[in-house]
């Protein structure tokens, strides 16, 4: 259960080693924090990540020992998704937070020569999300609380054609993200849907940065403080709110024009 | 669930927060008559039941997200008086309000009332409160001699004292988590007024509080102080202590012995529903209302004449109060600590007086010897209640510090009040969790009650599974 400060005992990240996801769990953990569950498709790798996080935590002489769980979870394999949430639930009892974080980048020119790949990359961002956020969504709104956060991208804002195949999938994840959350209304679950601009991670490594790039520490301090404040949107940086306005209604032939990559 | 169950009002979808309206959840309130409490029980989904009284509780004891939340019907239960014996028979959704219209132009008076009339006889048992006087009456469950309490399994049980009184206890401080009260027998006060002899002090700092509580506590039957904790320095802890005891009918002036007994509480405002998100309280507005209480006093008044609202329940004289405090509500935060933890509590003082915390409704209170409940919050010890509004962002790294000093001194935090500590905090707090907890599962196998706090704070085991 969150308590009346907002502090969060039990937090869920699938796509447990993003990152950004990272980030947050980091961000959200408090002495009131009894678990956390890095949900990857590389379990090796979530070990590793797990005990970074362990030790971020544990600097904290008066933080209670936070357990960090690392279970299998692939995003693509949706059969999958109900057992995993299920199993999640049934040892952590009830998920305060749960983070939508995997996705993939991708690059354009591969997907414009195998439309396969686009396919899979497409699969995770869209259809594995849409999978397991159902998922969780059912449990949260039988739960009668809890908040899933789910990790779009100003890619989907506007679609721009140097990654559109990836820019899709975020805006159709963002739009069922948006109405998921509009479905629960009323349930005492809710849905924080995160805009991210260009944020260094590895899933940008070796690309140029955006204007008002940033990182992963500042993405989960917006998505901390929009879940204090019971945001249903956030973006990060706050100000491509409203770059986004502008670029949104900008006619096609101009925005095509834009030197956005 | 039967046909003939009547429900009063049926179950609803109910966002539900405690008196801090911090941290809502969404569960199932269903308003039942006590004889029909216990057919919703038996039928209870996985995420099991509580009992809400009228939630006056400031976190989540009452509220069950996802589950059940089980409310009296107050219009049931009755209550009867026994004047011979001093006693009254009451059914646990009336309110001490109620209580109080019957009961005290008969003369008597609930043997301990809190701050607010709005409590109900079920809520008072469940968080064993305490009053003014715990330093000589001790808290409710002392003056209980006997209730039925609906268990888990739909049975109804008659406990006391004598019968069995392990469950007894573990049900007087137990947060609804053992059962649901359905009525009791309270033991009352006689009085032969309505009015309370009101001593007055205004005192310059803690360390003087502390000596004149506890060298005059003993002679009055009430005694409280306001502390003022955002006063520094040589102020630090600066106080009003009010000494009181009911009137004796000579002590009244001809005009009010004329109707000794006369009880009118009325509400004489209440704060609109929309109040600015931030609140009103803030560092100037609760400075300057602890300028202004302080300095208001006199300097040592004696024998004045108070009514009991005004000196039991100021705050009911205005509706929903909690709403100043904005969108994001308050926290109120109460610890004890033992006596010769002076040395702590003084630090605890510093510490908030010098966090920049806005805070005014702060009262400091002396607790005589503990009952045998596990789970009664109040023992031998100094106890302070301090209130905060919750989008104050340092907040979070205040509480955990004093938290840690709390407990190191051997304190602990009052459940029905908490809403931000752990399950490690009240484990320590809490020495006798584990004896609470054995009479607990013995009475509720599958985990059929449930609450917020009983699962933010480990109280109870999660509902087993087969009942989903
Ligand atoms: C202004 C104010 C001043 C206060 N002052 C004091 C004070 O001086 N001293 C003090 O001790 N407390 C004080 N309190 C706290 C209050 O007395 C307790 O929280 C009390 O339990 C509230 O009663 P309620 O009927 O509103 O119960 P709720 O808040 O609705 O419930 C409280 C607990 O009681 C349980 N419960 C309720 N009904 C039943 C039942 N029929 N059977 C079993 N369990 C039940 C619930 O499950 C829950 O765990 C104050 C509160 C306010 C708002
Ligand atoms: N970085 C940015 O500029 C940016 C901007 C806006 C939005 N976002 C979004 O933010 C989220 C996190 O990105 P990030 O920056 O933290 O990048 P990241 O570190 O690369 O994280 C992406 C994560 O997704 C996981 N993943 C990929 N495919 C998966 C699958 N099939 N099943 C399970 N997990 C899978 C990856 O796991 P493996 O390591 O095992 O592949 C990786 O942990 C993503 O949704 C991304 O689209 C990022």
């Amino acid at each position: 259960m969150q308590n009346a400060l907002g502090e969060i005992q039990t937090i869920a990240v699938f796509g447990g080693t993003s990152e950004i996801g990272l980030a947050i769990a980091r961000r959200l953990i408090t002495p009131s924090t009894r678990t956390v569950v890095l949900a990857c498709r590389d379990v090796d790798a979530g070990a590793r990540a797990a005990a970074d996080l362990g030790r971020d935590a544990g600097t904290d002489p008066v933080m209670e020992a936070v357990t960090i769980e690392v279970v299998a979870f692939d995003a693509a394999d949706t059969d999958s998704h109900l057992q995993v949430v299920a199993e999640i639930a049934d040892t952590v009892g009830d998920l305060d937070v749960v983070v939508l974080a995997f996705g993939v980048l991708g690059d354009q020119a591969e997907f414009d020569a195998d439309p396969a790949a686009a396919v899979g990359a497409v699969h995770v961002n869209y259809t594995g999300a849409v999978s397991v956020g159902l998922v969780v969504a059912d449990v949260l709104r039988r739960q009668g609380h809890g908040r899933l956060v789910v990790l779009s991208s100003v890619a989907g804002e506007r679609v721009r054609k140097a990654n559109f195949v990836y820019g899709s999938s975020k805006a159709g994840l963002d739009g069922f993200a948006q109405g998921l959350g509009d479905s629960l209304e009323g349930s005492g679950a809710s849905v924080l849907v995160v805009r991210p601009g260009f944020v260094h991670s590895r899933m940008t490594e070796g690309l140029a940065a955006a204007p008002f790039a940033t990182d992963p520490d500042s993405v989960a301090e917006v998505v901390a403080r929009g879940l204090r404040q019971g945001r249903r949107t956030v973006w990060a940086p706050g100000v491509l709110r409203y770059v986004f306005m502008v670029l949104r209604h900008l006619p096609g032939a101009v925005y095509r024009r834009l030197p956005l990559g | 669930m039967s046909d003939t169950l009547r429900i009063v009002r049926p179950s609803l979808t109910t966002r539900l927060t405690g008196w801090g309206r911090t941290a809502p959840v969404v569960g199932d309130v269903v308003e039942v008559t006590a004889a029909d409490a216990s057919a919703v029980v038996v039928d209870a989904p996985g995420r099991g039941v509580i009992a809400r009284g009228l939630g006056r509780s400031y976190g989540d004891a009452a509220q069950n997200a996802g589950g059940q939340v089980l409310r009296l019907c107050d219009a049931t239960g009755g209550m009867v008086l026994d004047a011979q014996a001093g006693t009254v028979t009451v059914g646990a959704g009336i309110d001490i309000d109620r209580l109080l219209r019957v009961i005290v132009p008969a003369g008597f008076f609930v043997p301990v009332t809190p701050g607010t009339r709005f409590v109900t006889i079920g809520g008072a048992i469940a968080s064993d409160i305490h009053g003014k006087n715990h330093h000589v009456d001790g808290s409710f469950g002392r003056h209980v001699r006997r209730m039925s309490l609906l268990l888990a399994d739909g049975s109804v049980v008659e406990i006391s004292p004598d019968s069995d009184a392990e469950l007894f206890w573990a049900t007087v401080g137990g947060m609804g988590l053992t059962g649901v009260i359905l009525d009791a027998t309270i033991a009352l006060l006689p009085i032969e007024t309505s009015r309370l002899a009101v001593e007055t002090r205004r005192v310059a700092d803690l360390d003087t509080l502390l000596t004149l509580m506890s060298e005059g506590d003993h002679l009055y039957r009430y005694s409280v102080a306001w502390i003022d904790l955002m006063a520094t320095g040589a102020s630090l802890g600066r106080s009003v202590l009010t000494w009181g005891d009911h009137a004796r009918l000579d002590q009244l002036d001809d005009r009010t012995a004329a109707d000794p007994l006369a009880f009118g509480a009325r509400q004489l405002v209440a704060v609109p529903p929309l109040v600015p998100t931030p609140g009103v309280v803030n560092r100037l507005t609760a400075g300057v209302f602890n300028e202004f209480w302080y300095w208001s006093t006199p300097r040592h008044r004696v024998d004045e004449i108070q009514t009991i609202p005004a000196y039991f329940h100021p705050l009911d004289a205005v509706g929903s109060w909690n709403r100043l405090y904005g969108r994001r509500g308050f926290v109120q935060y109460q610890f004890m600590v033992p006596f010769g933890a002076e040395g702590t509590l003084r630090t605890v003082v510093e510490r908030i007086a010098t966090s920049g915390a806005s805070t005014s409704l702060n009262v400091l209170k002396r607790f005589g010897a503990a009952n045998p409940a596990p789970l009664s919050f109040p023992r031998a010890g100094w106890t302070l209640t301090l209130d905060l509004p919750a989008s104050w962002r340092p907040m979070a790294d205040l509480m955990h510090e004093l938290d840690r000093l709390v407990l190191g001194a051997g304190g602990r935090h009052y459940l029905s009040k908490d809403a931000v500590t752990t399950p490690d905090s009240i484990r320590r707090g809490y020495p006798r969790l584990p004896e609470w907890q054995a009479v607990q599962r013995r009475v509720d196998p599958n985990g059929r009650w449930q609450s917020d706090l009983g699962r933010r704070l480990e109280l109870v085991d999660p509902p087993r599974s087969e009942q989903t």
